[in-house]
């Protein structure tokens, strides 16, 4: 069983995964994605983001709208921000909405996936490409490398990005994968109850790429989780050949600290505990759960490595007669 | 005569244009934007001169090429009937590339190391076929596009001299782009050389010997001298004293010093004579006491370049007059040399206005790339607009 399931992911990773500069050739693209119809819109969500907005609009304007026309609308939905985002990303040609007026009578939430999810309504597109607003190393690749997969490939609907993070490694085979919450929290989680889900370098990365028709049948959790709840439900429906993944290289962002982390975590451990209610999925762990997966790579090829991890159980010490021999305790 | 109507008719439509260019505002910038990511110290510019081949594989140029310095170029063929124009922008930043190259954007303002000199050049230059086409402009002459490397500095404009050495067909005039200032002409040279002086005092200090008090004392006089040396105001002549290295701690007198300097004129031989007057200043240091001294000369230019009469400052003027332009004439010590030595007409100028040159928040404007002069306009933090002319 064990085996079957390794076997599958790594060629999964083979097939799904890709890397953004596979995607360099913009032109054919474009052909590619006029021939097939299909319409593009590009959400990014923001809260107090003056300082990064602009430039992300002026860098997808120009390269995917204005050179290549590869991006139908660029649409900036804004939580309320305080400072001046939606001035600066209206300045430069984005289409700015604050997320309250969108579908009022539903009221309004703040969180980045009701901004999500009311996008959904306000975009026209067949196919949403999500990014966050605070890349400091804004590139065309970051939608270019998300949007590439689903135009190719008809039986994909859901690609995630994954970052090859700068960790010190001196050559050879490195580590890889996420940030601290995805790989002290989720990717145990999903290790646990969904190991096809491991495949997915950084499950929580905030750049995807979606189809319409999947993104309006699944629930949005507004806050930290909905990137997981996204990936449990899809693959719930669609199993994991729905899913993509592309290298976007590095990218560059304010950290955050422990604190912040510690809230994050709180948000998507209730997300992942709702997804496994309303599965029925609670009290069933799968005949794996002690494979434990994480990702190393090399060059550009990515490898699960799986470790197992038995935490096995001791009785209470006073249940051992030896013991209580040793120190005259009478059986109870 | 025709060329004088077609002119007057170009003159007539300068505002129309100026209004269109807002549709290409975002593909101007982001060139900007990305050009000033991509480090390119001195010798080490192959990044962003990839950056610059692709976009004019984009724009389907002809005879994009990389040549033996690095330098990339390409054409865009004229209609027939003109002769060759040159724009050239330096690829090359004072910056080294471990420094953080990210450029931040507001509506007023691009700030980030080398945004100024010369990311918004080098977008300039890179974005004329786009800018061209939009405008619906069909030159007469071919047009040649050239990111130069090795310009700044030791670079010495190494890669323009070899572009120009080496270029099959001499263009017949050429624009070098600055990204600032708005309203820069250039179109003459300064004579120039740049030098390091070397200081080196004995290891063993000899608490006897009076005059050994280390590299810094000895450069100091040295120093002493140069500013002794009478320049005369006009034609203008300077002597500028760049860069001081010495020494390491408190209390120890360093036996290594190097002081960087320029010396400048428009008068032809001026330079030659104080740089004549400086070696023979270190020749008596030398002489004086165990210190020993060296100068080694790092670039030269001669002096010289076209009147404020020929046709191509001419028009420019008029163009920039028309655009409320205010020309700020200043001789170069750059580019300008390169082509002055070959026979080339050439002017410098700049897109817009910024700050902060060679810092690490050097910025540019952004609207004065675009619409207006304004002649109160400038950069600085957030909203403000300050600095005068």
């Amino acid at each position: 069983m064990e085996d079957w399931a390794m076997t599958d992911l790594s060629s999964w990773l083979d097939k799904h995964t890709f890397h953004h500069g596979e995607f360099w050739d913009l032109l054919k693209l474009v052909k590619e994605k006029e021939r097939k119809g299909l319409t593009i819109s590009l959400c990014i969500p923001t809260l107090n983001e003056e300082k990064t907005i602009g430039k992300e609009i002026v860098i997808f304007k120009s390269e995917l709208m204005d050179r290549y026309p590869l991006v139908d609308e660029i649409a900036v939905i804004d939580s309320g921000s305080t400072d001046k985002t939606r001035e600066v990303a209206a300045s430069f040609g984005a289409d700015v909405y604050l997320s309250a007026d969108i579908l009022p009578e539903q009221g309004f939430k703040r969180g980045k996936g009701e901004n999500l999810w009311k996008a959904i309504y306000q975009c026209k597109s067949d196919i949403i490409c999500y990014v966050d607003a605070d890349i400091k190393n804004i590139h065309p690749r970051f939608v270019t490398g998300l949007v590439a997969p689903l135009i190719y490939n008809d039986h994909m609907h859901y690609i995630k990005a994954f970052y090859d993070r700068p960790l010190a490694f001196s050559q050879g085979i490195r580590p890889s994968g996420g940030g601290r919450v995805t790989e002290i929290l989720v990717r145990p989680l999903f290790s646990l109850f969904f190991p096809d889900l491991t495949a997915l370098i950084q499950p929580l990365s905030g750049e995807y790429a979606v189809r319409r028709q999947v993104l309006h049948e699944i629930p949005f959790p507004i806050g930290y989780g909905v990137e997981t709840s996204h990936l449990i439900d899809v693959y719930m429906k669609y199993g994991l050949a729905a899913f993509g993944q592309t290298d976007l290289d590095q990218r560059v962002h304010r950290n955050q600290s422990t604190l912040d982390l510690g809230k994050m975590s709180f948000g998507i451990l209730q997300s992942f505990l709702s997804r496994m209610e309303a599965y029925g999925l609670v009290d069933k762990l799968p005949a794996t759960s002690n494979i434990f997966r994480q990702f190393q790579a090399e060059g550009n090829r990515y490898q699960q490595t799986t470790r197992e991890i038995i935490e096995e159980e001791r009785p209470p010490m006073i249940t051992i007669p030896a013991y209580r021999e040793r120190f005259g305790i009478a059986e109870q | 005569m025709q060329d004088e109507q077609q002119f007057s008719a170009l003159l007539s439509q300068l505002s129309g244009y100026r209004s269109q260019l807002s549709g290409l505002r975002e593909l101007v910038l982001a060139n900007a934007i990305m050009l000033g990511e991509i480090p390119a110290p001195l010798f080490g510019e192959d990044k962003a001169t990839a950056f610059i081949r692709d976009r004019f594989m984009e724009s389907a140029l002809e005879h994009i090429s990389l040549d033996e310095v690095g330098n990339v170029s390409a054409v865009l063929p004229g209609s027939g009937g003109g002769g060759t124009i040159l724009v050239a922008a330096h690829v090359d930043k004072v910056w080294d590339g471990s420094i953080d190259h990210s450029v931040t954007v507001s509506p007023e303002l691009l700030k980030g190391p080398g945004i100024a000199d010369n990311s918004i050049g080098v977008a300039a230059m890179v974005s004329l076929p786009e800018i061209l086409r939009h405008l619906g402009i069909q030159l007469k002459s071919d047009l040649i596009l050239l990111g130069t490397t090795r310009s700044m500095g030791r670079g010495d404009l190494a890669g323009l001299r070899f572009f120009v050495e080496n270029v099959q067909r001499t263009p017949d005039c050429a624009v070098c782009v600055e990204g600032v200032q708005l309203g820069r002409l250039s179109y003459s040279s300064l004579g120039m050389v740049r030098g390091d002086i070397y200081v080196r005092t004995p290891e063993e200090r000899d608490w006897l010997s009076y005059n050994n008090k280390g590299a810094i004392v000895a450069l100091n006089r040295i120093i002493d001298r140069i500013l002794a040396i009478e320049t005369p105001r006009q034609p203008e002549t300077s002597i500028i004293l760049g860069s001081v290295m010495a020494g390491t701690a408190y209390n120890v007198p360093p036996t290594k010093a190097t002081l960087r300097f320029e010396v400048r004129s428009e008068q032809r031989g001026m330079v030659a004579r104080i740089v004549d007057r400086i070696t023979e200043i270190i020749e008596q240091i030398n002489a004086e006491d165990g210190v020993h001294a060296e100068l080694s000369v790092i670039a030269r230019r001669k002096p010289g370049g076209i009147e404020f009469s020929h046709p191509l400052v001419k028009s420019t003027r008029k163009i920039m007059e028309r655009l409320a332009i205010k020309p700020k004439v200043a001789p170069s010590t750059s580019e300008l040399s390169t082509f002055v030595d070959k026979g080339i007409s050439a002017i410098t100028l700049g897109i817009t206005r910024g700050e902060g040159k060679h810092s690490l928040d050097e910025c540019a404007a952004i609207e004065p790339i675009f619409y207006r002069f304004d002649p109160a306009g400038g950069c600085s933090s957030g909203n403000r607009w300050r600095i005068g002319q």
